[in-house]
């Protein structure tokens, strides 16, 4: 495997009713809770992708931040072997909570399958990979707190063993209408702007 | 049957979460899966539920779902056949 230097090309923070991309505000909104957040994201935008309105909240948040990522780079003509890392605290809780209170009742049991299907948090992976037909290598793990140097050494073996061209990592934490979603995607370009800049750096702008 | 049919169309789009549709863009005819609505096998499966649970309709044959869920036409002669609540 060859050791070369891989470079962040770009960065985004969506936190706070807000979404900060490549350090600049894009969008911001007033108080407000998760669904009406990213729904005014999503018209504001202007992306045009119904199923992102049956997805839970933390497939949401994932989704957004990818959307912004991804769709400057994604090639509709040619395979895009973008590999998808991500990682939170919370794993899907927050849906298995609603799922949990749907069934407790045994007078009034109708699970909704709607809501099953995501409890699991590698979920998100799948909808941005549906999203933008990547085939490519995706992880989902499960840490106390961001950590930056796995998901430096994550990314830089998929991209020195040429499993991936670029790399889509971060953390995506959503439980209780508290959120964090921090990605960037790294790839072998160089990139001037962030040439003295860790991931670690970045998370905790 | 019209007031049932209005109440099919409510129930789909809270449900299913068809947020940008309106009960005036269902016709009652329109395919619910494919090129109509577009439904997926998700939303078959909460379909089934409406029935069991708003309904008292049990489906024992899975089979069935794909005449009874053609349309909203479809849906509201078979639930006024079968109802029980």
């Amino acid at each position: 495997m060859t050791q070369t230097k891989n470079y962040i090309q770009s960065c985004i923070t969506i936190q706070n009713n807000e979404i900060v991309l490549n350090g600049t505000s894009v969008f911001k909104t007033e108080p407000t809770d998760f669904a009406d957040f990213s729904k005014q994201a999503l018209r504001n935008f202007e992306i045009q992708y119904p199923k992102f309105f049956k997805m839970d909240a933390l497939s949401k948040l994932a989704f957004l931040g990818s959307e912004l990522l991804l769709s400057p780079i994604i090639s509709s003509e040619e395979e895009n072997n973008i590999a998808l890392v991500l990682a939170n605290k919370s794993s899907s809780l927050d849906t298995d909570v609603k799922y949990q209170e749907s069934i407790s009742d045994k007078e009034n049991y109708y699970p909704s399958p709607a809501v099953f299907v995501y409890t699991l948090p590698n979920i998100c992976l799948g909808e941005i990979s549906i999203r933008h037909q990547l085939k490519s290598e995706n992880s989902f793990f499960i840490f106390d707190a961001f950590n930056a140097e796995f998901m430096s050494n994550y990314s830089n073996i998929l991209l020195n063993s040429d499993k991936a061209d670029k790399v889509l990592c971060g953390w995506v934490e959503y439980f209780n209408e508290d959120y964090k979603a921090f990605l960037c995607v790294i790839g072998k370009e160089e990139n001037e702007k962030y040439r003295d800049e860790n991931i670690n750096t970045l998370y905790n702008k | 049957m019209e007031a049932l049919k209005e109440e099919l169309k409510n129930k789909i789009i809270t449900t299913l979460n068809l947020e940008d549709i309106a009960i005036e863009d269902i016709a009652d005819n329109d395919p619910l899966f494919g090129d109509g609505l577009g439904l997926d096998s998700i939303d078959a499966l909460e379909l089934i539920v409406i029935l069991d649970k708003d309904y008292g309709i049990k489906l024992v044959d899975p089979k069935e779902g794909k005449s009874i869920f053609q349309s909203i036409e479809t849906m509201a002669a078979y639930i006024s056949a079968n109802r029980t609540k």
